[in-house]
């Protein structure tokens, strides 16, 4: 097995993608991101407009964090700060999505935000921000990263949101409906996906 | 003064639990309950935080502007947790190597942010300090329980020591200590949690 350093850019960015949407899902092996998950995954619909929204912020704010990082934190040795950094950048750059969008299209605003406010909260994000410390990656190979994570999510929570569609008129035990029965539908969805575990090693 | 206090230590910790009632901050117990040790460290972070973030959001609560109140309290949270994994590092750089990551994600763990909202920014500083305590206490009390059980059935330890005459009986069921482990027995903790506090007290019959 060759080492992530040794591939060539666009053979690492296409695993770094796929390992981070299966292999090493974010809600799945990770747990980030269960908050919202366990709230929100009621429906398909809402379940998949916050994936959207979800995508596209990891992508961003894990590139635009390793910037920071790389080229204003290190250079200062201000690493110790990095958290307060990172959740600044992440809720400055929803804030600024969020009035992007309202000004110049009210459709997509009125689809996508809602859930703007929720994401500076989801740990997915700020999760991406921080695993991506620990990794020898480049700029591109990060954005694949956060991509990818996002994209994971998006892919759970829309098939919890399917599952949850069906359940919801079942007659459940005491105590279970609700999030009870959700935790044990995504336990079950993680076994499945750790059978993926072992396919790419990074 | 201590009828209060009683009160808000009861609600954190069982009638309003942030784990099973809430449903609050599961990120981190998932992740970090597969060892004892683990989770004590985590516990004792989030308690540092709610606690103390709490009583700062109090303090200042009539000095904030409303509409920026959300990034005024996760820079109060993300300073103190800040101080936490710089705590952590220093006690013990081969845990904080593995949780880490988690420890910085306190910042958007939403029991806390919760609290500031619903408790914090109406209340007096100390109550404040005395309610972050209790549901701090409220998520260890189902951190550690669920890390008592899954500890022993993955790896046959005890915060690192190994139960007595394991060769002879134990069995390693390694899908506890992998994240469904984690999953099933949230819900299995939810689910009997529930069953024991009803959500509405008034029981039929």
């Amino acid at each position: 097995m060759t080492a992530i350093q040794d591939m060539s850019l666009f053979t690492s960015i296409i695993v770094i993608f796929i390992s981070a949407a299966f292999t090493d899902n974010i809600l799945l092996a990770r747990f980030l991101g269960m908050c919202s998950c366990l709230g929100v995954s009621k429906k398909v619909d809402t379940s998949m407009g916050l994936g959207a929204a979800v995508i596209f912020v990891t992508a961003s704010t894990a590139a635009l964090n390793f910037l920071v990082y790389q080229y204003i934190l290190i250079p200062f040795h201000l690493e110790f700060l990095r958290l307060i950094t990172f959740i600044i950048v992440i809720a400055a750059f929803v804030q600024l999505i969020e009035m992007i969008i309202e000004r110049f299209s009210p459709a997509l605003y009125n689809a996508l935000g809602i859930f703007l406010p929720l994401i500076t909260v989801n740990c997915a994000i700020l999760g991406i921000s921080l695993f991506m410390l620990n990794k020898p990656y480049g700029f591109w190979q990060t954005f694949a990263f956060g991509l990818g994570g996002g994209f994971g999510w998006f892919l759970a929570i829309t098939l919890i949101g399917g599952i949850r569609e069906k359940i919801r008129e079942e007659a459940l035990p005491n105590g279970l409906a609700g999030p009870g029965i959700t935790l044990i539908i995504i336990g079950i969805m993680s076994l499945a996906f750790v059978g993926f575990s072992g396919m790419i090693k990074i | 003064m201590a009828d209060t206090a009683k009160k808000i230590f009861i609600k954190g910790l069982w009638e309003e639990n942030p784990i099973f009632r809430q449903v609050l901050g599961v990120c981190s117990t998932l992740a970090v309950t597969n060892l004892l040790a683990n989770t004590l460290f985590m516990c004792f972070g989030v308690m540092f935080t709610t606690a103390l973030s709490s009583l700062t959001i109090s303090a200042l609560r009539n000095y904030i502007p409303r509409r920026i109140r959300m990034i005024v309290q996760v820079l109060i949270i993300a300073s103190y947790v800040m101080m936490v994994d710089i705590i952590i590092k220093a006690l013990n750089p081969d845990i904080h190597r593995f949780i880490g990551p988690y420890v910085g994600l306190i910042i958007t763990n939403c029991i806390i942010m919760g609290r500031a909202e619903a408790f914090a920014s109406q209340n007096r500083p100390w109550p404040s300090f005395l309610d972050g305590i209790a549901s701090g206490l409220g998520y260890s009390l189902i951190l550690v329980a669920i890390a008592l059980i899954r500890e022993p059935l993955g790896f046959g330890t005890i915060l690192g020591y190994a139960l007595p005459a394991r060769e002879i009986w134990w069995h390693q069921w390694t899908i506890m200590v992998m994240p469904p482990g984690a999953f099933f027995m949230l819900a299995i903790a939810t689910w009997i949690g529930r069953n024991l506090s009803p959500a509405t007290p008034k029981r039929q019959g």
